[in-house]
């Protein structure tokens, strides 16, 4: 199969996949092929690759049934390391708000927001939560996407890692607006995890300052 | 212009002299602490430092046949690093700024790897990859200042291979020809055990869990060889993705390997096969610089006092947890 894909007509690849876009049952599709990584041993990179492609599969259709918008699944092969998803048009997130349309970034942030805490609701966390993993389209509605190192959970410490890992991809890429547009995103999880959402955000905190040389832990134990 | 520098955050008493015109490093000296057994204990290592770091600069200078007066101004590494033993090298820059009436720069030892390794490389603008005994982290330059793209949220992965081989009973001596424990015990192993965790959280890595792992299986009666491999090949492989994962959200050309750990041949070809794949330029600091050194501390020294960066010795306070992403880096531009 993976010899086939040189058929269509490959849009991006990213860390871990080759993204090609083709037809598949009369739509525009997207085939995100996970790719082999010369760099590890055999063992593992198969069973990595296997894994990640099952669990994608499972974690989309969840969201899907959960009504968070993700890119609907309509095929797997996992020994291949092949998902078929329907394409959806759009920027990625991180274009959106490099490109200084800061309105459409902070609507669309406030989506992230939504959906990031209908995910954890459901049990579901992202793993990689980042404006590159995020799609605007021309009506401005948000989609997640990338669930390749997303897991089901139900801890508050992996839910937490999901927001420290956001509000990290806003400051190292974003810095400029990074205050601006994570209150943006805070006020769509807010809404939408109620309660819980301060005490998520207060671990996110937390697990910032388990990094290595962070100020405030300094500060805070004194 | 000569600037004298001096490393003293962990094991290594280091004195550097660069200066801003061919041939740049005009002295290089080293003491290494070597602890007899267990880790690097920090008050024997300070013991060691005031023992041998006069002797050191006193060496650089005059094997160098530059006079303390002939110094431009004094660096040294103020944090981050541990206590007793970054006192001091600070209390003896402080002392010969002050005796000399000289400039003294404040250094941050992460951004002193990061600057020799641009200087070696001759890049631009790279994605760096520092590797160390306490650091693991993958950084890239943004708004005047390196920023972390990913990190460790628990050890180092210097941290994770000494402390294996040391309760495995592999180590002291951590290093062997240049060669770690770990590595030695893995070129032996034949089977990869499946049992044992790889996490990956985006763009950071873990590696408490994968150490306790590899205890139990030890414990459990698997062969050292195959533990040492599999460990190995997944702290290894670990994060040579987080850094393709950096270099695919930053879409920077450039992969810069810096820090000891970068020592490692087996690292250093994993990180050359993923670049080639993306073509991305790679270049890892050789294992002579790669260490803690007092010629990066010089060197980088250099840099900040051409842009005014000086400290009065009364307020070159070390800093143990002095973050790289603090420090304002006005000599990179673009």
């Amino acid at each position: 199969m993976g010899e086939s894909l040189k058929n269509h007509s490959l849009i991006a690849v990213g860390a871990e996949a080759a993204l090609y876009k083709g037809r598949f049952l009369n739509l525009d599709v997207v085939i995100k092929y996970r790719l082999r990584k010369p760099y590890r041993l055999n063992d593992l990179d198969l069973q990595l690759r296997i894994q990640r492609t099952i669990l994608e599969a499972k974690v989309i259709r969840t969201l899907m049934r959960a009504g968070v918008k993700v890119p609907p699944l309509l095929y797997v092969h996992p020994e291949e390391g092949i998902l078929v998803l329907k394409y959806i048009k759009g920027s990625l997130l991180r274009d959106v708000v490099h490109s200084g349309s800061i309105d459409v970034s902070c609507k669309g942030l406030n989506y992230v927001g939504k959906y990031a805490g209908r995910m954890h609701s459901i049990g579901v966390v992202h793993g990689d939560l980042t404006t590159s993993n995020v799609i605007i389209t021309p009506d401005n509605m948000a989609y997640l996407i990338d669930f390749g190192l997303s897991k089901f959970s139900n801890r508050i410490e992996d839910m937490a890692t999901d927001i420290h890992l956001f509000t990290r991809s806003l400051e190292s890429a974003h810095y400029k607006w990074k205050d601006f547009l994570l209150k943006c995103f805070l006020r769509g999880y807010f809404n939408e995890k109620g309660d819980e959402a301060a005490k998520i955000v207060a671990v996110a905190k937390e697990i910032r300052m388990r990094g290595r040389y962070v100020e405030e832990r300094r500060v805070k134990k004194a | 212009m000569i600037v004298l520098g001096i490393e003293s955050s962990a094991h290594t008493f280091g004195v550097g002299l660069v200066r801003d015109e061919s041939p740049h490093i005009i002295a290089d000296v080293r003491k290494k602490y070597v602890p007899s057994r267990g880790g690097i204990h920090p008050k024997e290592a300070s013991q060691f430092f005031i023992s041998e770091g006069p002797k050191a600069i006193k060496e650089a200078l005059e094997g160098s046949g530059v006079s303390p007066m002939e110094v431009d101004a004094y660096a040294v590494t103020l944090g981050p690093g541990l206590g007793p033993c970054l006192r001091v090298g600070a209390t003896l820059a402080r002392g010969l700024a002050a005796y000399f009436e000289k400039p003294l720069v404040p250094v941050n030892h992460a951004v002193a790897h990061i600057e020799i390794g641009r200087y070696l490389s001759g890049f631009k603008d790279p994605l760096v990859v520092y590797l160390s005994g306490g650091n693991t982290m993958i950084v890239a330059y943004e708004e005047g200042r390196y920023r972390v793209f990913g990190e460790t949220l628990d050890i180092a992965l210097g941290n994770f291979l000494d402390t294996l081989a040391r309760e495995m009973g592999l180590a002291p001596p951590y290093i062997v020809n240049g060669k770690h424990a770990i590595e030695v015990c893995a070129d032996k192993g034949v089977k990869f055990l499946k049992e044992l965790p790889y996490v990956v959280k985006g763009q950071d890595v873990s590696y408490s869990g994968l150490l306790t792992a590899s205890l139990k299986a030890v414990k459990r009666g698997a062969r050292k060889e195959d533990v040492c491999m599999t460990a190995r090949e997944i702290a290894f492989s670990a994060i040579v993705e987080v850094a393709e994962r950096g270099l695919a959200h930053t879409g920077k050309k450039e992969l810069l390997l810096v820090g000891g750990v970068a020592a490692s041949q087996t690292l250093r070809d994993k990180f050359r096969v993923m670049a080639a794949e993306r073509g991305v330029e790679f270049y890892a600091v050789p294992p002579k610089y790669a260490v803690d050194n007092g010629v990066m501390i010089a060197f980088t020294g250099l840099l900040a006092f051409k842009h005014g960066i000086v400290v009065p010795p009364e307020k070159a306070y070390i800093r143990q947890r002095w973050r790289l992403d603090e420090v304002d880096i006005p000599w990179v531009s673009h």
